[in-house]
């Protein structure tokens, strides 16, 4: 597929008139490429142009700016490293956000710290937004918990992997919120592969319904493991809002700042009590989809590299070295400030204990259960006779 | 009113939402049709009139979205109270259920509650087309961290709910939906005894008899009939199908020797087959016959004109008390 292909591909249906009459028509066809593409949100080129949009504009502060550019070169060392602690055995799995910073780093960064936040299981640039420590994300990976932290201290739900079901979560959450009278927003994270669940459509019916104040973040990657997006939509994912009632918009997602400028507008208008909107953004997954998977059975490198040249980081490295924001001085801080953390994931993980057997029983009620209870009893008299005769074979 | 003397188990349920609203403001209800119309069974009636759209709310007619939206609010610090319609209409939400609502707190290690109440009117008897008449609850309660639990009597219907929805666990209530109209006695001011507390509702000597839900009342007719005969016959309501309250099981059939278990949904990995394992398990040396069970068949539910031959009747269960008794 070409890399923008999601969106202009047409109807393939064979046999109809009316789509051989439309496919003789190339002048329609390219109009309606072009229209397409003018609809992608864009304040940021992949060449590091700055250029504005008529309906989201942004104004940062050289510090606002760079900040960004530390959340995402951050973001992609932990990540990074992740992997390398998957390759080495130290995680049993990891879910790479590689190519997806900038619609992270910009949604995340359009938050109040008093919204709410229902990710999938690849947000860890949402995850460093929210100040969740870095390596609490590492646990389920890792295999010592499903996820176990605490979601109310940063507003940060845990990783979903049900594929959508955090959407109803959110949509639920944000119905709570407006029984509360309160001016907080949700955000729903979720990807092109997610759209075609049910919990996502009727995460949609029911916040659109309900009027709640909750936007739905689609990081449209191009790829659910080895379907591309075209094996899940015919249309282009942002329009689908439109069928539930509700405003969508299609933004470069390898461009923070108009992932700031659109998530911000989204949440505001949840919070002023204009309802669900969704934003889609659009990005590459650079990476596998897991350290379990292989893109290459199932995509070309052309695409790839096609996808490189539009670097989320080094687009805004290159505006910010145009626009004198940034030296060399500035840029090796970043370096060392990244490689420490690096250092401390890596620390970290080695050093996580594997959890107590018993836990098995515990959290599973938060009343307790008879049956919990009784199986905790047998199973610590089980191995509490192993040690009884460990203890005989050392006394003979 | 603390006592009524006759009162239906929808009442009861009615009364007992009420009740647990009125106590709680973070209680809400919600469904397909429970609004306006107060339920198809007419169980909400009047609750939208008198706690407004806001906490009784009539949803889109999607049942995943109803309880994974559930999920949600009861994050945010509510405690939602979900209609599913009828029993075969709960597995658009079942993944909801097993994969969110009971492993929440799990997950969490603890720090977060989903105090979820899903109420599912279950079980056959009224006629209806397919899918209005079945008996899901080995489903649920095989999932850990779910509870599940089933009245049997307007009172329970009452304190049940009531103890469902204060608790800090998701809860399916499973409702007896032909039974919704008996009438039996409700006292608002007594002492309830523990949600997931068996009961024993007739004594006897010689066979235990356990059921819940819709099947209590035919295993109640059972034992009088039986005692016509001569054989007296003790009946455990069960009331709590997770956990099961095995030590009431236990204590009656150490004393009887011998055990039918009776329930509508199919006999094969039932909630009977769990029971009649621990209960050989914890009472062998009692046992003066095998554990034997009576419920539906290995085939969908039937067409209504065969439901009566299906479901375990008085006959059906009388013909298991003799076959257990011959031994």
């Amino acid at each position: 597929m070409t890399v923008e292909g999601t969106a202009q591909r047409k109807s393939t249906r064979s046999g109809s008139k009316r789509t051989t009459a439309k496919k003789a028509s190339p002048a329609k066809a390219k109009a309606a490429d072009q229209a397409e593409r003018d609809q992608l949100v864009q304040l940021l080129t992949p060449e590091g142009k700055r250029v504005e949009h008529p309906d989201y504009a942004i104004d940062l502060s050289p510090d606002e700016l760079r900040g960004l550019y530390r959340d995402m070169v951050l973001t992609r060392k932990f990540d990074a490293e992740a992997t390398t602690l998957q390759r080495q055995g130290e995680l049993g799995l990891w879910a790479s956000l590689l190519g997806q910073e900038a619609a992270q780093i910009g949604s995340g960064r359009a938050l109040r710290d008093d919204d709410y936040v229902f990710p999938t299981y690849r947000e860890h640039g949402v995850a460093w937004c929210r100040g969740v420590d870095p390596t609490n994300l590492l646990g389920m990976f890792r295999g010592v918990n499903h996820g176990g932290w605490d979601p109310n201290s940063n507003n940060f739900h845990l990783y979903t992997i049900v594929i959508g079901a955090q959407t109803l979560h959110a949509t639920g959450y944000a119905m709570g919120v407006q029984k509360d009278g309160a001016d907080s927003a949700v955000i729903a994270y979720f990807g092109d592969g997610a759209s075609s669940q049910g919990d996502v459509a009727e995460s949609f019916t029911f916040s659109a319904v309900y009027n709640a104040p909750v936007v739905f973040f689609c990081q449209n990657n191009q790829w659910a493991i080895s379907e591309p997006t075209e094996k899940q939509t015919r249309v282009p994912l942002y329009q689908r809002a439109r069928g539930f009632g509700f405003p969508g918009v299609r933004v470069d997602g390898n461009d923070v700042l108009a992932c700031l400028a659109v998530t911000k507008a989204a949440l505001e208008r949840a919070r002023t009590g204009q309802g669900p909107m969704l934003v889609e953004a659009f990005t590459y997954r650079m990476g596998a989809h897991t350290t379990s998977d292989d893109p290459t059975k199932y995509r070309a490198d052309e695409e790839t590299l096609a996808w490189e040249a539009k670097d989320p980081i080094l687009r805004l490295r290159t505006y910010l070295e145009a626009e004198g924001l940034v030296d060399d001085a500035y840029l090796a801080g970043i370096e060392e400030e990244s490689d420490a953390l690096g250092k401390r994931v890596r620390e970290a993980v080695r050093a996580m204990p594997d959890p107590d057997t018993m836990a098995i029983f515990e959290n599973v009620y938060a009343d307790g259960h008879a049956l919990v209870d009784e199986e905790r009893a047998q199973f610590a008299a089980y191995q509490a006779s192993f040690a009884d005769a460990d203890a005989a074979a050392e006394e003979n | 009113m603390a006592v009524h003397e006759k009162i239906t188990i929808a009442k009861a349920i009615n009364a007992s939402l009420r009740a647990s609203m009125e106590a709680d403001p973070k209680v809400l209800v919600m469904g397909e049709d429970v609004g306006k119309l107060g339920g198809v069974f007419r169980v909400t009636d009047g609750l939208q009139k008198d706690f407004g759209e806001d906490r009784v709310i009539d949803t889109p007619l999607a049942e995943s979205g109803i309880v994974g939206t559930a999920i949600g609010m009861a994050l945010r610090g509510y405690r939602p109270v979900v209609e599913i319609q009828f029993d075969g209409f709960v597995f658009p939400a079942y993944d909801q259920i097993v994969t969110q609502l009971a492993k929440m707190h799990a997950r969490a290690l603890g720090k977060v509650k989903v105090p979820v109440v899903i109420r599912i009117p279950y079980a056959g008897g009224i006629g209806a087309v397919e899918h209005h008449s079945e008996s899901p609850e080995a489903l649920f309660a095989h999932v850990a961290g779910l509870k599940c639990v089933t009245p049997s009597n307007a009172s329970d219907a009452y304190w049940m709910l009531q103890q469902a929805i204060a608790g800090d666990d998701p809860v399916i209530y499973f409702e007896p939906k032909r039974r919704y109209h008996d009438k039996s006695r409700l006292d608002t001011e007594a002492i309830p005894d523990p949600l997931h507390k068996a009961r024993v509702t007739q004594a006897g000597s010689d066979l235990t008899l356990a059921a819940y839900g819709p099947m209590v009342k035919v295993c109640t007719d059972v034992a009088k009939v039986a005692a016509e005969e001569g054989k007296s016959v003790e009946v455990v309501d069960l009331r709590s199908l997770s956990p099961v309250d095995f030590d009431t099981v236990q204590a009656s059939v150490e004393k009887t020797g011998r055990l039918v278990l009776v329930h509508e949904a199919p006999v094969f990995l039932g909630m009977g087959a769990e029971i009649a394992a621990r209960i050989t398990e914890r009472c062998f040396y009692h046992l003066e016959a095998p554990v034997l069970r009576v419920g539906g068949f290995h085939s969908p539910y039937p067409p209504s004109r065969l439901e009566d031959e299906y479901l375990p009747g008085l006959d059906r269960v009388l013909d298991a008390v003799d076959r257990a008794l011959a031994y």
